[in-house]
């Protein structure tokens, strides 16, 4: 069903776009690379092994935290859940993780362009009959993007301290594997694309009006601004990033390859 | 170097009207106005066009070339190929009056709906006094020109003409960002709540923030990451987050 395009009074053409360029390709390549995250996010999921490379210290990120008494030892953080060995870990937080980018808002956009057409790009006609965007439920609830945001700061302090313990050497010292720089690029990126949130951008600052009064906040306002004029390109590098260290991780950890030590 | 241009141009008016095909002169440096002024006045005298500055700062030439929402006298020939069919049409969201003439006083009606700047109570023109970096979030939103390509643009109201009463469009949104983030506007201590009219009244819950009018904006004002978002943000205060309505201060 197509929305009509010729309304009263309006220039009446039967085309649905007129654009000539190809307007479909960043939908079509937004919903491949989502599908194929979140494809890949659902097996490693329920797959609930090979996310503990114990000699190396390396957590898959999909398992960080690691709160269930089904955790494999060593791989477990602070405390533990007691769930059946048959509960994957990762559920305890994935929610929180995977909120924040289901309501961060360029994903909102990322999406509702290449999963629902809403539009499917610009000056292009939605295939929809009716409209009433974040304004019901359940689009409405896009406004907690904030208490999702408060996890997600969480998450980034427990991934770097994932990435620090990821310099043990093996056998003991200091160590630095493959592994390790992919952690510490994956800890740098996702705390970039934490705190380049619009949400962030609000807190910290945006909120008030007399920036001359509060030049702290004004001075992390402008900071989180440069990060969030860059918030899509954070937003791909960090999940791009979270999925090949957890790819590797899982490789490892499961004995495909040997971790490649750079030192140690 | 000259070469001839082929152009369909859509004329009718509000009853009906068909895409035209042209061939119109073309020279080196000229945009897409300028064609459209040569075929007025060498083959289509009748031809309706609105224009006046022929330099992006009037926002009166509007419309859609190849399909894409743009100032004509801002798209150059010659991000063309000299062979291609450029097409011209007027603003889809707004009704046709003729050619490429739209009506669009649908924005003036949101215009006027939004309550206008309140100075602090006792505070005459000439005394206001304010700090640059407090005023220069709104300063960015002065630049708008009115072309109203951002409102032609916004699927909103582009695909559902039923959502015109209850949506205001990203361009008077901004506007009411605009007052909402002025240090010196002192609506809300007349008794007005800017962030919740522009929710209620304005219906910014609409806006699924898909950036096309930020996209199209001859201006380049960042519209949705420095207007629509932060608006969105501080209706989340007012209105969906319990703890900073709790602490809600009054506004600093």
């Amino acid at each position: 069903m197509s929305a009509p395009t010729t309304r009263a009074g309006r220039a009446r053409t039967s085309a649905r776009t007129l654009r000539t360029d190809r307007w479909w390709l960043p939908p079509l390549v937004t919903f491949v690379g989502l599908s194929l995250f979140v494809i890949y996010g659902l097996v490693r999921t329920f797959m609930n092994q090979w996310y503990w490379a114990p000699e190396y210290h390396y957590l898959a990120p999909f398992y960080s935290p690691c709160l269930s008494t089904s955790c494999v030892p060593g791989a477990s953080h602070l405390f533990d859940v007691p769930l059946p060995g048959w509960f994957p870990p990762p559920i305890i937080v994935l929610p929180f993780v995977l909120g924040f980018r289901l309501t961060c808002y360029y994903y909102r956009k990322a999406y509702y362009r290449s999963f629902w057409a809403s539009p499917p790009a610009c000056a292009v006609t939605e295939p929809h009959s009716r409209y009433t965007g974040e304004s019901r439920f359940p689009l409405i609830l896009q406004n907690a993007h904030r208490y999702f945001f408060y996890p997600a700061l969480l998450v980034a302090a427990v991934l770097t301290y994932d990435t620090v313990i990821a310099f043990h050497g093996v056998g003991g010292g200091v160590g630095v594997g493959l592994g390790t720089v992919l952690m510490l690029i994956n800890a740098v990126l996702l705390w970039a694309y934490t705190l380049s949130c619009h949400s962030c951008r609000h807190l910290v600052g945006g909120r008030i009006n007399h920036f001359s009064r509060h030049p702290v906040r004004y001075w992390m306002w402008t900071q989180v601004t440069k990060l969030n004029g860059r918030h899509m390109m954070l937003a791909w590098a960090s999940l791009i990033s979270v999925a090949v260290v957890d790819l590797y991780v899982m490789l490892v950890a499961g004995g495909v390859f040997p971790d490649l030590r750079l030192i140690n | 170097m000259a070469y001839q241009a082929h152009l369909q141009v859509w004329r009718g008016d509000a009853d009906s009207g068909e895409l035209r095909d042209y061939t119109v002169e073309a020279n080196e440096g000229e945009v897409v106005l300028d064609l459209l002024h040569r075929l007025q006045a060498t083959q289509c005298p009748d031809l309706a066009v609105r224009w006046n500055c022929k330099a992006g700062k009037c926002g009166s030439c509007s419309a859609e070339v190849n399909g894409r929402p743009r100032l004509t006298c801002m798209t150059r020939m010659s991000v063309f190929a000299e062979g291609e069919t450029i097409t011209v049409t007027p603003m889809r969201t707004f009704p046709v009056i003729k050619d490429l003439v739209c009506d669009v006083s649908y924005n003036y009606v949101k215009a006027r709906e939004v309550p206008s700047f309140t100075p602090p109570e006792g505070l005459e023109p000439g005394e206001y006094r304010m700090q640059q970096v407090d005023v220069q979030r709104s300063q960015e939103f002065r630049k708008c020109i009115e072309c109203f390509l951002c409102q032609d643009t916004c699927h909103v109201i582009r695909d559902h003409e039923e959502n015109k009463e209850s949506f205001s469009g990203p361009r008077f949104l901004m506007r009411v960002a605009e007052l909402e983030m002025h240090p010196l506007d002192s609506y809300e201590e007349a008794g007005g709540n800017r962030a919740e009219e522009a929710r209620g009244e304005h219906g910014l819950g609409m806006c699924n923030i898909t950036k096309c009018c930020t996209d199209v904006c001859p201006e380049h004002i960042q519209i949705t990451d420095n207007s629509l978002i932060p608006l969105k943000e501080r209706v989340a205060d007012q209105r969906y987050d319990p703890i900073t309505r709790f602490f809600r201060r009054k506004k600093d």
